[in-house]
């Protein structure tokens, strides 16, 4: 288990101050100017050699990431922009940090736009997390209030940090998306290229971080690259949030070091699966967006990025939704497509009409009316819509069930022979009709 | 995405406009976007309007924050009628009630919260309930996933919930005596049920 003293979120629980007092107590805002003194270069090259990962769900490399800003401002501002939207199922991490530790994400918010040439940062909170907005103003203005940030500050790096929020609409995590909103629009997402370092936020070259990855920053500084790189493996390095819902015994957010195995993560601080761990029946690993994994390929899972690829899954934002035999695989995965059908932003064809599509065919599918031919045509479709969207909301919405096809076929024709076994008086009808 | 639409013109006010100190603050708003750019501001307002309207959005306020913002009004009509936080219909005086349903939440029992509701409330969601008090609707994931299930109700969450606790939380609202938000169980926040077991050293 990962030791206390290697924990970043050390107010996890909100059972200390969120204020700037209880944030000092805990180290945040400790030599953050020697921090700023050692310069752009290499603070971007410490993150780089930390080998921290996005934590947002793409798991694009934070350093890297950052140097794909201009070096020079050709006159353009620059900005950071906080995607604090989060509203992928099962993902409830980035509230804990907000309510809970606002400071470590205002002094990384700092620290990296220090590093990006950015004097402006705007964090853009999901509407819906309304007190955890109230928290993070508060830390914002008592960061003001002290000088930490704001204009001749403490630190010498004029830097103005916004407060923004959305308004009910999951799309707007996709990070260009999150930019059309922030300038007042529609959150409907762009067409890349531009990327947004060259072209974001107002027409100006713009980072977008979720706040993960952020509020770890000014630990990674403080306690140097190798530290981090030195919990987790290679290409999956330091610590992470895992959110552990579903059918557990103690649902609970919880840090641990990437790549701690599955059983470990749900027994040692969830209480195990709900009546044993045989009786799991398969997990989403990270977040909604991510195939489903059976219980059989569970048993020495490794949740990191790399464990999670080589069972055909990804790590996503290690949001982890864990289901027991008692679950209706069909059904669960059913409302996973309407909550897409839902949130498509119907920019895209493919989307717009694919995701009612999936959801109505998965609908019947979970009462047995469908026909098994059907079953290779949701997949067909699934896979039409992959790859053929302006952004990865399409993907995110057709891995889910193709996860469920390759994993769960013979518990969708089961239910198919069970339907037809049994006389009705409506024929069953096909797909497109 | 869904098709959404104005109230019809029998329930639109005839007129909105910021009260004195909700217009101090819109001009605050306005003023942490670089110059030109007010209409970032354009959420943060129509939310304040849809608080102050008592919790859905008019035409008028629309028009109302378009005009405050120098925007056209379809410009604002397509945010109001994109988010769905802004509700386009009166809603319950008392409470409007936004039960969670996805999967995570699915998983641990909200469909006895909606049995709830359409007991309760109205068998229809945003519709008000008979005395007027008390809208509901299921909206999709709010976030608070190992707290499931949940529900939100103006700015406050009230977490693992079952039928009798949400019933209570339902009862402190309609007696004007609500209950504590957060969650329904002996729990800190989101840690584990009976102490967490991380966090032990630290000081807090």
């Amino acid at each position: 288990m990962l030791d206390d003293k290697d924990r970043i979120f050390r107010n996890l629980y909100g059972q200390g101050d969120f204020g700037l007092e209880g944030a000092r107590q805990r180290g945040a805002w400790d030599g953050t100017k020697a921090i700023l003194e050692k310069g752009r270069d290499a603070i971007v090259n410490e993150v780089k050699a930390s080998g921290q990962r996005g934590r947002g769900g793409a798991g694009f490399p934070t350093g890297l990431k950052w140097s794909f800003m201009p070096k020079q401002s050709d006159g353009r501002p620059h900005y950071l922009v906080i995607n604090a939207d989060e509203s992928e199922p099962g993902t409830c991490k980035d509230r804990e940090i907000m309510r809970h530790d606002p400071h470590l994400l205002v002094e990384g918010c700092l620290i990296a736009s220090f590093a990006m040439g950015a004097n402006a940062a705007y964090i853009y909170v999901r509407g819906e997390f309304i007190r955890e907005r109230e928290r993070l103003q508060a830390a914002v203005d008592q960061a003001y209030e002290a000088k930490l940030i704001g204009k001749n500050n403490v630190h010498g790096w004029d830097f103005d940090l916004v407060v923004h929020h959305g308004a009910g609409a999951y799309i707007c995590g996709e990070e260009t998306a999150l930019l059309e909103s922030l300038e007042g629009k529609k959150g409907q997402p762009r067409l890349k290229p531009p990327f947004p370092a060259n072209m974001g936020l107002y027409g100006c070259p713009t980072t977008i971080n979720n706040v993960e990855t952020i509020a770890q920053v000014p630990d990674i500084m403080r306690r140097g690259a190798a530290w981090f790189s030195s919990l987790g493996r290679k290409n999956n390095t330091g610590t992470k949030l895992y959110c552990i819902s579903g059918h557990v015994e103690r649902p609970c957010n919880v840090e641990e070091v990437l790549g701690v195995p599955l059983r470990e993560l749900l027994e040692n601080h969830a209480g195990g699966v709900r009546g044993g761990w045989d009786n799991l029946l398969a997990v989403i690993p990270g977040g909604s967006s991510m195939p489903l994994v059976p219980a059989s390929m569970c048993d020495d899972l490794q949740m990191d990025f790399d464990g999670l690829a080589a069972v055909k899954s990804a790590l996503g934002t290690a949001a982890v939704i864990v289901m027991d035999k008692s679950t209706d695989i069909i059904r669960a995965m059913a409302r996973i497509s309407y909550f897409y059908k839902h949130e498509s932003c119907g920019q895209c064809t493919p989307c717009r009409e694919g995701m009612g599509w999936m959801w109505r065919v998965l609908t019947r599918m979970a009462e047995g009316r469908a026909h098994k031919k059907e079953i290779d045509m949701l997949f067909e479709v699934t896979k039409q819509i992959e790859g053929h969207t302006i952004c990865a909301f399409g993907d995110g919405a057709a891995w889910p069930v193709q996860g469920l096809l390759r994993h769960f076929r013979p518990e969708i024709e089961r239910r198919i022979d069970q339907y037809a076994a049994n006389p009705h008086p409506e024929p069953v009808r096909v797909a497109a009709e | 995405m869904s098709v959404r639409r104005l109230a019809p013109a029998e329930v639109q006010p005839k007129e909105f406009s910021f009260t004195a100190e909700n217009l101090a603050w819109a001009k605050q708003q306005i003023a942490k976007y670089p110059d030109g750019r007010q209409a970032s501001a354009v959420i943060p307002l129509l939310w304040r309007a849809q608080e102050q309207a008592g919790g859905w959005t008019s035409q008028k306020a629309i028009e109302y924050v378009a005009d405050l913002l120098g925007m056209a009004y379809i410009r604002v009509l397509e945010v109001a009628t994109f988010y769905t936080m802004f509700l386009l219909a009166p809603v319950g005086r008392k409470a409007h009630v936004q039960v969670c349903g996805t999967t995570p939440c699915m998983l641990r029992g909200s469909e006895e919260l909606f049995r709830v509701c359409r007991k309760r409330i109205n068998h229809d969601p945003f519709h008000v309930s008979a005395d007027g008090d008390f809208s509901w609707e299921e909206v999709e994931c709010l976030g608070a996933c190992v707290n499931a299930p949940m529900v939100l109700i103006g700015s406050d969450t009230y977490e693992d919930l079952t039928a009798e606790t949400f019933e209570k939380v339902l009862d402190g609202i309609a007696s004007g005596k609500p209950v504590k938000p957060g969650p329904q169980i002996d729990r800190q926040m989101s840690a584990p049920i009976g102490g967490a077991t991380t966090l032990k050293t630290a000081k807090a």
